[in-house]
């Protein structure tokens, strides 16, 4: 590395307002940017990986201040800058990409008027026609149509295409600097493959030094020159990224990549045992109504779908958005019904019974939901939400509360768990709470739905051994709901993807995920970052590190 | 889905509610005490059979209610409004007479509240947590609590009886005769109390409510990425910020357009204003129930016309994303 | 400078409760302090103000004006309290049947909602209590009809907001019977904005009672704050005391019952964590 750092972050601490769960959000950190590399920074959330992105442009929230250290762009300290001197800096010397494309951009302003203000607003007259510099940048962040684009408001583009349009913005200056603060975490993995390569080409082009920060040691491994990896706001390892991913040093490194399931399905015998679930021809459309004339929108999110699911047997459900999984999911549990075709349940038909002849099955199916933090009331109490089931179904409340903190004993979670509110745990700790109270009704049909997708990776990984002792445990018939092929590879005995509402394949994991026959399964194996890594998810054993208390989330 | 058609949609949806109103007026009449052509005959007219006898027969009291119905919509749509006995005149000319008045006085007070709702909460949200931001939220708390009415008084208090600055009652001098741009200045004279008391409340109310939205906006994503493009606050705030925050308070504000004309009756009784809201009050004064229900139908049906306009108003602020949404 | 403007508003807050705590125990301790009655004619006409005898000045018949003012008290409570209970109620229930239910019923719920909301309330109100003829059952029954569309609004809103939360969704895959998801998983989420809301609304129903009483509606048997601004408009130049003094006692009220709402609104809407995502 001949050449000289472009950005240089020497001591930086970041103090978080008191009150906060740690004095310092960043403490110390030291990294540099070089131009036509890219920098990836690794971390958990409470990392500090995006304070510290925040701080390189001066965007800091309000209570939170750049205590020590200095961030020299080309020699110049930026956090010695007052602000309008930072301000010529933003947009011109450094870009910025956030996380969210869907709520990027000001939704009543059309695009060519957000791109063309920074023309306007920058200082000096670049004397540029905006018109046609903008159709030149939409061009080359590979929008399609980049003159109509212009005139078009954002609501009219897709995720993909929004973060496109943030790209554009972000280099429409043409800075030397880009930072990319979790750019596809929000995006489905064949539109993540499309950007990485936009982001690569565009970094070729422009030799742009690149911070891209990310919790996907998968994508990590597809793009990084080099490695940066935080925890609580320290650095804890730092090199060349071939060295950091093959010979990690850092007992938390080696946890992380630990961590991250591998791509290669272990072997696994057929399940023999009999089928306990079995949907037929299942159909459903949304159907928009306008209220007093207007027109409907029709969307079939269930296209004909067959499944079958044996006792002890977990089945994956692989798909993007869109593709109708979430619906499947919500229609073998009864949050919605199919407009057509059957469910069956011990060759039982289930799905024509009315509400009342249903009750009863309610108890043999479960749903286990994805979203920790909306999925528990807030305002009852954690043993309440456990035991709510077994109370609905008649069982007296000492014996249902009882069992509560059996089954919280189950999940790993102590007995005083119980009288405490759901605000008091973490994200971990809130999906085995959500996981008791699924099991606590003994269900023999469980619906996963993403149910390890907001979590960190690391908690994430213990969430899905606490999944396999269930498996062993309780032999439920599993629905394993999600769009990331590498869970689906370890836990999944079957796997069917599915795509606009239609299964276009299904079998056994192994075969699939060996010879895929679909195009679509192919392209979404060939979409998965670092599946040529064969260093991610190795199967060596983990090691135990000592776990620091389980941050609060804020 | 075109403006036309939108258009249409809502002159309907607007067309269904005004019938709705005189469906209520109708019952109201109904459910009083008393006959129905006593009510309308007010306390002036009961007196006289032959006029009550006469009602009878005008309202088709001896019919079903059902073509009781019919007849008092069809009597509506003709503009008929009823007949003041009191007054001796016919209840919809007496309105149309003072509409100009009312009209005047509350379309100059809800811009005023309006603009200056909008500006004052701005600059609250824009320096939150300074003192011109305490300042403008308790001067906002302190006139969103006082009653309309004795802010007129207490400015006629003022200004008319301590200092002698603002006339307090009436439209215009007595003493006309004066033409053009001398009668105009005279109006607008008279017209600065009134207008002020009956916006300042309301001034208030979208001050807090331009704030609250304000505030919120500012931590949004997109407005991260404006700065983070290098924009001046100035910019970001005024286009960023203050239009889409903006977007619910003028919503807000076309519900609440109709509601300032019932303000109107208090500030008219109060500053002796010549308009619609004076004409229900001296009619509730004298139980005359025939004017004082047909001023309350046709303000309602005010309301409705107000709401509509800003429907269409903000219609032409955001024709894009209003139709095609 | 903002921590001075925070410090503003919980002492806001709590400046608004003592204040309502004085007029509550005036109130109930009206007919102890006062035992005449406000409408006991007790001194000389058009007494000014700030003498030993009648601190606040005597009207044109010689009856004490802090006597009124205490007495006003009652009626203002009285009204306001009772009218948002009933206004509340009703909005409950039309809210809570209209989002969780949906569909053609909610579309039909919030048509009539929206009728209600588009007729000028005050003017509606005046109608409604001058055909009923004016007495303190009527002017609460037409407050509490002009007021409850927006509680059914805002709780219609929460409804169909929390009703697809995933808790609620667990709890109706649990088998949860439908009467206690509503009222033990939607409700007791529902119920903080209401309060925030129901303390504007007895601010506004005392703004609504006065204007009503300033304006002649008032029950004649129950001296008004409203009424005794009403009284005193035709004297305003020589006796400014009698519009003056019940005009300052409606704003200290209001202001203080709107202080509550806030720091309510504070207290029970944690302001979500922004972005300190580290």
């Amino acid at each position: 590395m001949s050449d000289t750092p472009i950005l240089r972050i020497a001591g930086l601490s970041v103090a978080l307002p008191p009150g906060a769960d740690r004095a310092h959000a960043v403490h110390e950190l030291s990294l540099d940017l070089h131009p036509n590399r890219t920098l990836c920074v690794v971390g958990e959330s409470g990392s500090g990986k995006s304070l510290a992105a925040l701080a390189v442009m001066g965007l800091l929230p309000p209570e939170v201040r750049a205590v020590a250290g200095t961030i020299e762009l080309e020699g110049q300290n930026l956090l010695a800058l007052p602000e309008r001197a930072m301000r010529r800096i933003r947009g011109r010397r450094i870009g910025m990409v956030f996380q969210s494309p869907m709520t990027g951009l000001n939704p009543v302003m059309r695009i060519g008027d957000q791109i063309a203000e920074q023309f306007r607003f920058n200082g000096r007259d670049l004397g540029v026609d905006p018109r046609r510099r903008g159709i030149e940048l939409l061009d080359s962040v590979g929008l399609p149509e980049p003159a109509k684009l212009l005139d078009t408001y954002p609501f009219r583009l897709s995720g993909g295409q929004r973060q496109r349009v943030m790209i554009a913005m972000a280099l429409a200056l043409e800075p030397s600097v880009l930072i990319a603060d979790e750019p596809t975490t929000a995006l489905d993995v064949t539109t993540q493959v499309q950007i990485l390569k936009l982001l690569r080409e565009l970094q070729e082009r422009h030799r742009l030094a690149v911070m891209f920060i990310t919790h996907d040691f998968g994508v990590v491994s597809e793009i990084a020159d080099e490695i940066a990896v935080m925890r609580h706001g320290e650095l804890v390892e730092h090199g060349a990224a071939s060295r950091v991913l093959e010979h990690p040093v850092h007992p938390y490194t080696k946890q992380l990549l630990a961590a991250v399931p591998s791509l290669e399905p272990p072997p696994r015998a057929p399940v023999k045992a009999p089928i306990v679930l079995q949907a037929q021809a299942l159909q459903k459309t949304y159907r928009s109504r306008d209220r007093l004339f207007g027109r409907h929108r029709e969307v079939a999110a269930l296209r004909n779908v067959d499944l079958a699911i044996r006792r002890g047997e977990v089945l994956g459900l692989i798909g993007e958005s869109g593709s109708g999984k979430t619906t499947l999911g919500r229609v073998i549990v009864r949050l919605l019904q199919a407009d057509s075709g059957s469910i069956t349940i011990d060759g039982t038909e289930v799905s024509q019974l009315p509400r009342r002849q249903y009750r009863p099955y309610r108890k043999r199916v479960q749903m286990i939901f994805q979203d920790p933090f909306s999925s528990l009331n807030p305002r009852r109490t954690v043993g309440q939400i456990v035991a709510e089931g077994l109370l609905a179904h008649g069982m007296p409340a000492a014996q249902a509360h009882a069992r509560a903190r059996e089954f919280l004993r189950i999940v790993k979670l102590s007995e005083q768990a119980a009288e405490r509110y759901p605000h008091e745990f973490s994200g971990g700790q809130r999906q085995r709470i959500g996981i008791a109270r699924a099991l606590a009704l003994e269900p023999d049909i469980l619906v996963a739905d993403e149910p390890v997708s907001a979590l960190d990776v690391s908690v994430q990984a213990e969430v899905l051994e606490l999944f396999e002792e269930i498996r062993v445990r309780l032999q439920p018939a599993m629905l394993f709901i999600t769009h990331d092929l590498r869970v689906a590879a370890q836990i999944c005995d079957r796997v069917a993807i599915m795509r606009r509402g239609e299964i276009v394949e299904e079998g056994p994991t192994a075969a699939i995920f060996a010879t895929p026959r679909h195009a679509y399964t192919q392209e979404l194996l060939a979409a998965v970052p670092g599946k040529s890594q064969p260093v991610l998810g190795h199967s060596a054993p983990r090691p135990v590190l000592p776990i620091v208390a389980e941050i609060e989330p804020t | 889905m075109n403006g036309a058609l939108y258009i249409g949609q809502r002159l309907g949806k607007g067309a269904v509610v005004v019938l709705a109103i005189i469906i209520v007026n109708f019952l109201l009449i109904r459910m009083a005490p008393g006959d129905p052509a006593t009510v309308m005959a007010g306390e002036s007219g009961a007196a006289d059979a032959v006029y009550v006898a006469q009602l009878r027969k005008t309202f088709g009291l001896d019919r079903p209610i059902p073509e009781q119905l019919a007849i008092y919509v069809a009597n509506i749509g003709r503009l008929d409004l009823g007949y003041s006995h009191r007054m001796q005149r016919p209840v919809f000319d007496m309105i149309v007479e003072r509409l100009p008045a009312t009209l005047l006085l509350t379309v100059t007070a809800f811009l005023f509240s309006l603009l200056a709702g909008i500006t004052l909460g701005a600059i609250a949200a824009a320096r939150a947590g300074r003192l011109s931001d305490t300042l403008i939220t308790v001067v906002s708390l302190i006139f969103y609590a006082t009653p309309i009415f004795w802010v007129g008084l207490m400015g006629i208090l003022l200004f008319t009886v301590t200092l002698g600055w603002l006339p307090a009652f009436g439209m215009t001098n007595v003493s006309a005769g004066q033409g053009g741009l001398a009668a105009g200045l005279d109006i607008a004279r008279h017209l600065i109390m009134p207008a002020l008391t009956l916006g300042l409340f309301h001034m208030a109310v979208y001050a807090r409510l331009t704030r609250a939205s304000m505030l919120e906006v500012f931590g949004l994503d997109y407005v991260r990425t404006a700065y983070a493009k290098g924009l001046p606050r100035g910019r970001v705030v005024r286009m960023h910020v203050l239009r889409n925050a903006v977007l619910p308070v003028l919503t807000f504000a076309g519900l609440q357009a109709g509601q300032l004309i019932g303000g109107a009756i208090v500030v008219e009784t109060v500053f002796a204003w010549p308009g619609i809201g004076r004409l229900a009050f001296d009619a509730l004064m004298q139980r005359d129930y025939a004017t004082l229900l047909g001023a309350f139908v046709f303000t309602s049906a005010m309301g409705v016309i107000f709401n509509l306009l800003t429907d269409l108003a903000y219609l032409v602020l955001n024709p894009q994303i209003t139709l095609e949404r | 400078m903002a921590i001075m403007y925070r410090l503003l508003r919980h002492k806001g807050a709590a400046f608004g409760a003592a204040v309502i705590a004085l007029v509550v125990i005036l109130a109930a301790a009206a007919s102890i302090l006062y035992p005449a009655g406000p409408f006991e004619m007790v001194g000389g006409t058009f007494e000014p103000p700030f003498q030993h005898a009648y601190p606040l000045g005597t009207d044109g018949l010689g009856r004490d004006v802090l006597t009124s003012i205490v007495y006003g008290t009652r009626v203002s409570l009285l009204v306001a309290v009772v009218s948002t209970v009933v206004a509340v109620t009703i909005g409950l229930l039309v809210g809570a049947v209209s989002g969780y239910f949906g569909d053609r019923l909610d579309d039909l719920l919030m048509r009539i909602t929206e009728l209600f909301q588009t007729i000028p309330s005050f003017i509606f109100a005046v109608v409604l209590i001058a055909i009923f003829t004016p007495n303190i059952g009527s002017i609460v029954a037409a407050i509490s009809i002009v007021s409850w569309p927006p509680v059914a609004r805002l709780v219609r809103g929460e409804f169909l907001a929390i009703r697809h939360r995933e808790y609620v969704e667990a709890a109706v895959v649990l088998g949860v019977s439908t009467p206690r998801i509503i009222f033990v998983e939607i409700l007791p989420n529902v119920i903080s904005p209401v309060v925030v809301l129901a303390s504007l609304m007895v601010a506004n129903a005392i703004l609504l009672e006065a204007g009503i009483s300033f304006l002649g509606l008032g029950d004649q048997n129950l001296m008004s704050w409203g009424y005794m601004i009403g009284e005193g408009r035709s004297t305003i130049r020589d006796a400014w005391w009698l519009s003056v003094f019940p005009g300052i006692a409606i704003v200290v009220t209001v202001l203080a019952l709107n202080l509550i709402g806030d720091g309510l609104n504070d207290a029970l809407n944690p302001r979500l964590a922004r972005g300190v995502r580290a």
